[in-house]
């Protein structure tokens, strides 16, 4: 049998568009979607907060962790409707009055990134490390940042800068 | 990604009616593989039933010493609840070898059960796969195979199970709780999964409509020797070629009783009693475990890329046994392999 590359089934109907309220980054958000927008669309295309990155859309390369109720995810692979009345932090929700939040000063400090794609996402992911607190050791925080690729390779100076921020929080 | 339709379930059996009522429905819990296969169009369910906010998301201790654990239990707080790391260790270390923090903050319990191989074709959408297409053909036996299985192949699939979870689960001997239209059942772990046989399009034996509730572990929980050795080609966020999970009841150097699985060689987590009955009553050596090891991987058969699997898998077991044996477990963040 020749194989197949086709979609079998053509939704031709126009977008059942859903309600969903959520707060992102302390602001109480609603937003009409269609169900297959993804977390990370809604984020980018839809409420204009570009500092998520889409890289892979796959959930393996992690440039798009954000916090959904505190916990690091992947916003590629998380549909905006199943987070209705969630809490959504992304990189823009990290600074406190103007003031850096520590892992943001400790990425500067530590020159952690060259291109700096993958840096909201990495920074999200060590604020969910942070806040999981099962990382003590460097060998930990590498094992448990690996959902998170630079292409760059700052790997050394992004574990030198979570540990900074882990010893200040 | 095509467009579908989407709707909540307001309790499981609720869940199991709007099933019943669409075909071409699927259960969504955590999506990290769904959605994934969906942008691919690899699955192409026409609704989606998030099941995501039922309360099977809790983790309690059962009448006879064991464990039942919510189909919506997230990966990571089960590889961390505090029941799970002191009596069932080898399941919070095999669930800590896979993915990533942030996949296992999302994906479910039940949903590591029922997700879907990694082999290439599968995912390929211009290429035949049995799997994908039933009576299409199979692209990984003549093509790139390094990640394929060894045991229990057939000439319509040669696909691995991807989890790790489920070699933990398959030597603690767990049972899986579901429901369906006629009524609740459970499974026994190692009944769960099929090998493709004629049949690689089912993964399982969840009959159609049926929805995972638990996953219950029995009291034994093998937590002083056991372990939960992966070896793969990176040393983080990567589907194992290989990986051993050990159970052991040991009297001095005496093994009492071992139970051992392999993960990344077969369709299911790959268990073989012969070889496990090997080891009871002998000494833990290394010829012991040799011995045991062969047993396993008597009918074991490479394709041109992956035939390395076979002496590797050797090598994990014996490593694993002993690493069990000795009561030093594979850490998951220091990859130095004792």
């Amino acid at each position: 049998m020749a194989p197949k590359n086709t979609v079998t089934q053509v939704n031709t109907q126009a977008p059942q568009k859903i309600l969903v309220e959520f707060i992102v980054n302390g602001a109480e958000t609603k937003l009409n979607v269609a169900p297959w927008t993804t977390l990370l669309d809604a984020l980018r295309e839809h409420l204009d907060l570009t500092g998520t990155k889409k890289g892979c859309d796959h959930g393996q390369c992690g440039a798009c962790t954000v916090l959904v109720d505190g916990r690091r995810v992947n916003s590629c692979l998380t549909l905006a409707v199943m987070k209705d009345g969630a809490k959504v932090t992304t990189i823009e929700g990290l600074a406190t009055n103007g003031a850096l939040h520590p892992l943001q000063q400790a990425f500067i400090d530590h020159d952690a990134f060259q291109c700096g794609y993958c840096t909201p996402g990495q920074i999200c992911s060590a604020a969910g490390l942070i806040a999981e607190g099962k990382a003590k050791t460097p060998d930990e925080i590498r094992e448990l940042m690996s959902g998170n690729i630079c292409r760059c390779a700052a790997y050394p100076n992004i574990v030198a800068a979570i540990q900074q921020a882990m010893g200040s929080s | 990604m095509i467009n579908f339709q989407y709707a909540r379930a307001n309790d499981v059996a609720d869940a199991v009616r709007q099933m019943s009522a669409d075909p071409t429905a699927k259960f969504i819990a955590g999506g990290t593989n769904l959605l994934d296969l969906m942008k691919d169009d690899v699955e192409q369910p026409s609704r989606l039933i998030d099941i995501s906010r039922l309360p099977l998301k809790t983790v309690e201790e059962t009448t006879d010493g064991g464990l039942r654990i919510g189909a919506l239990v997230p990966n990571s707080d089960l590889a961390y609840h505090p029941l799970v790391t002191q009596r069932y260790p080898m399941l919070g270390s095999a669930i800590l070898a896979g993915a990533s923090a942030q996949l296992r903050n999302m994906a479910s319990t039940g949903g590591n059960l029922l997700q879907r191989t990694r082999c290439f074709y599968f995912y390929d959408t211009v290429t035949p796969c049995n799997k994908r297409e039933p009576g299409s053909g199979c692209s990984a036996i003549k093509g790139i195979n390094r990640i394929n299985g060894i045991l229990g192949t057939s000439e319509a699939c040669i696909a691995t199970h991807p989890s790790d979870m489920c070699v933990a689960l398959a030597v603690l001997e767990a049972k899986v709780h579901v429901l369906g239209p006629s009524g609740a059942r459970a499974i026994v772990f190692a009944d769960f999964h099929r090998l493709p046989g004629d049949t690689p399009q089912r993964d399982t034996n969840l009959e159609a409509n049926e929805i995972v509730t638990a996953v219950e572990l029995p009291a034994q929980g093998f937590n002083k020797n056991y372990t939960y050795l992966k070896i793969r080609d990176r040393l983080s966020y990567a589907f194992a070629l290989i990986s051993v999970a050990v159970g052991l009841e040991m009297d001095g150097n005496t093994i009492r009783q071992a139970r051992f699985a392999l993960g990344g060689v077969a369709h299911k987590p790959w268990r073989n009693t012969a070889a496990e009955g090997a080891l009871n009553g002998q000494t833990a050596n290394q010829e012991t475990f040799m011995r045991a090891a062969d047993l396993v991987l008597h009918d074991a058969k490479g394709f041109e890329h992956n035939a390395f699997k076979i002496d590797l898998a050797r090598r994990t077991i014996v490593r694993a046994l002993t690493q069990a044996a000795k009561g030093t477990p594979q850490s998951q963040s220091n990859k130095k392999i004792a």
